[in-house]
């Protein structure tokens, strides 16, 4: 199976959002764009995280759901606030075929056996957001990386593969949006214990990075945010009166061309023809998608 | 003959990703409904059976809705059925997920568990299997030509995500194969007017789309015969 590349986008309300650490989030532009151009350019997979898990209401995460399934025809997974079956329902209907879940396997991880049970393994993504301990250890956060659990990262990522999750997402809330690289370490120790397929996320700056995780982290696929973002965001036409109420939107009006010193931002395409060159094996983007 | 569109029911169980395989439909030109109704069933010029989840779940869906009658029927009219994921599985005599339970009996074999099969880093291959994967017609196999993937260039990737895989008894109803770590497993099955895709063409770009269109030739085709 070729190693899977997948275009994580942080969403929060209409806008397309980078943080560090999953905090102090900025405006990159809207969703549908950068979904749009990484589709084209041969990503694998989507992935959205609502930043403020908000699936309902105006402009929600649904509606932004909807509107990428009519376009675009590559699997997105969707988390961000998904508390019940209900919401695992909605947020299929809308056309995702995956759903991500943290905080409420966390608060109840039977959770994930009955969304399994009912919807099947392969629509349930686990996700652990964890952070490193000063003994070593790692223990899940939820809310983004805010709320401490006390829940040890590795036993549990071990258990959400027996409740019946058919992927796991392992966040490093330390490296998430440094750039400093993959959290190997933690990778590899839960890609040593479960059986099911592990997407790294969290830090990549550079080609070597991803290579890294894969061939270290022994991971199955990896997740990317600003390593792509920070190249689209250069490129996507941007009509600024449209952001003139929302967030933080400096980075999006004085420095979008400037990129992020902290990642060596790229495209999907020569991001994969470095990977296929440092030996791995990703899927080779064919025509022009429709 | 007939000048009117084919009408195509995408049959819903409750089950599985019903949109993106409507949203295909219609970037396809296909003007499909998605129904549970065994009436508008019976009267569509051909089904798609999508659908994740359980096998045991899915039957029992489609027997008590009184979907098993008007699929077998249209199956007997000689109309198009395609199966997908866990539609391609139900359309085999009987599956081993959660003890034995009997499918729709179109085609003749069973639904297994992947194999167990290391892969690098000691680690076996996970499962399930997710992701995209060569497909290539079968020797002795079904031929393409006449089937969904009769625009598909051989080794076109398409996206899978499955723990179950299909086996079915003649190699002539194998439509395509892919591999599976140092195995091949079946990725498509084809028997007549019956096909069953193991991938998701609707999650798999341009060379799924084009999978779609080729459906539509094919219904548009048997409408004019």
């Amino acid at each position: 199976m070729p190693f899977r590349l997948i275009a994580r986008l942080d969403i929060k309300g209409p806008n397309l959002v980078k943080g560090i650490h999953l905090e102090g989030l900025r405006v990159l532009g809207r969703p549908a764009a950068f979904a749009r151009k990484y589709y084209e350019d041969g990503v694998d997979e989507l992935f959205y995280q609502d930043a403020v898990a908000s699936l309902y209401g105006r402009n929600s995460l649904l509606d932004i759901v909807k509107e990428t399934a009519q376009e675009i025809f590559i699997p997105l997974c969707v988390g961000g606030g998904i508390r019940s079956r209900q919401d695992v329902y909605n947020v299929l209907r809308a056309g995702a075929d995956k759903v991500a879940i943290n905080t409420a396997a966390i608060a109840n991880p039977d959770f994930i056996r009955e969304a399994a049970e009912e919807f099947g393994s392969s629509t349930i993504v686990a996700v652990v957001e964890a952070i490193r301990q000063p003994d070593g250890g790692y223990l899940c956060f939820t809310n983004c990386g805010r709320e401490y659990t006390g829940v040890e990262a590795v036993a549990w990522a071990k258990r959400l593969g027996e409740l019946g999750a058919g992927e796991i997402v392992v966040t490093s809330v330390d490296r998430e949006g440094t750039g400093r690289g993959f959290d190997l370490d933690l990778t590899r120790r839960i890609a040593q214990v479960v059986p099911i397929p592990v997407i790294a996320h969290g830090g990549c700056g550079s080609i070597k990075h991803a290579l890294d995780v894969v061939q270290k982290g022994h991971c199955d696929a990896i997740a990317l945010a600003s390593i792509l973002h920070y190249d689209a965001v250069k490129k996507i036409p941007v009509d600024l009166a449209e952001f003139a109420d929302e967030g933080n939107t400096e980075f999006l009006r004085y420095h979008r061309q400037d990129g992020f010193k902290l990642v060596a931002s790229t495209t999907v395409q020569d991001l994969k023809k470095q990977l296929a060159a440092g030996g791995l094996h990703p899927r080779m983007p064919e025509a022009a998608h429709v | 003959m007939s000048d009117r569109s084919p009408r195509v029911a995408i049959i819903d169980f409750d089950l599985g990703n019903l949109f993106s395989v409507a949203q295909a439909c219609r970037k396809s030109g296909i003007a499909a409904e998605i129904t549970n109704d065994p009436k508008a069933v019976a009267a569509a010029d051909a089904l798609i059976l999508p659908g994740v989840g359980g096998f045991p779940k899915a039957m029992e869906s489609l027997k008590r809705r009184g979907l098993i009658a008007p699929i077998q029927d249209a199956a007997a009219e000689g109309k198009p059925i395609v199966g997908i994921c866990l539609g391609m599985q139900l359309l085999m005599q009987s599956s081993t997920e959660f003890g034995e339970t009997p499918g729709l009996g179109l085609i003749e074999g069973n639904v297994v568990k992947l194999p167990e099969i290391a892969g690098p880093n000691d680690r076996n291959l996970p499962i399930p299997n997710v992701g995209w994967s060569p497909v290539a017609p079968v020797r002795n196999g079904m031929p393409w030509k006449g089937t969904p993937l009769a625009g598909t260039a051989p080794g076109s990737m398409f996206y899978f995500v499955h723990s179950f895989f299909v086996q079915p008894k003649r190699v002539q109803d194998e439509l395509a194969a892919t591999a599976f770590g140092t195995t091949t497993i079946c990725a498509a099955v084809g028997r007549g007017n019956i096909f069953g895709m193991q991938f998701h063409p609707e999650r798999s770009g341009a060379v799924g789309l084009n999978v779609y269109k080729t459906i539509d030739r094919i219904t548009r085709g048997k409408l004019q015969a």
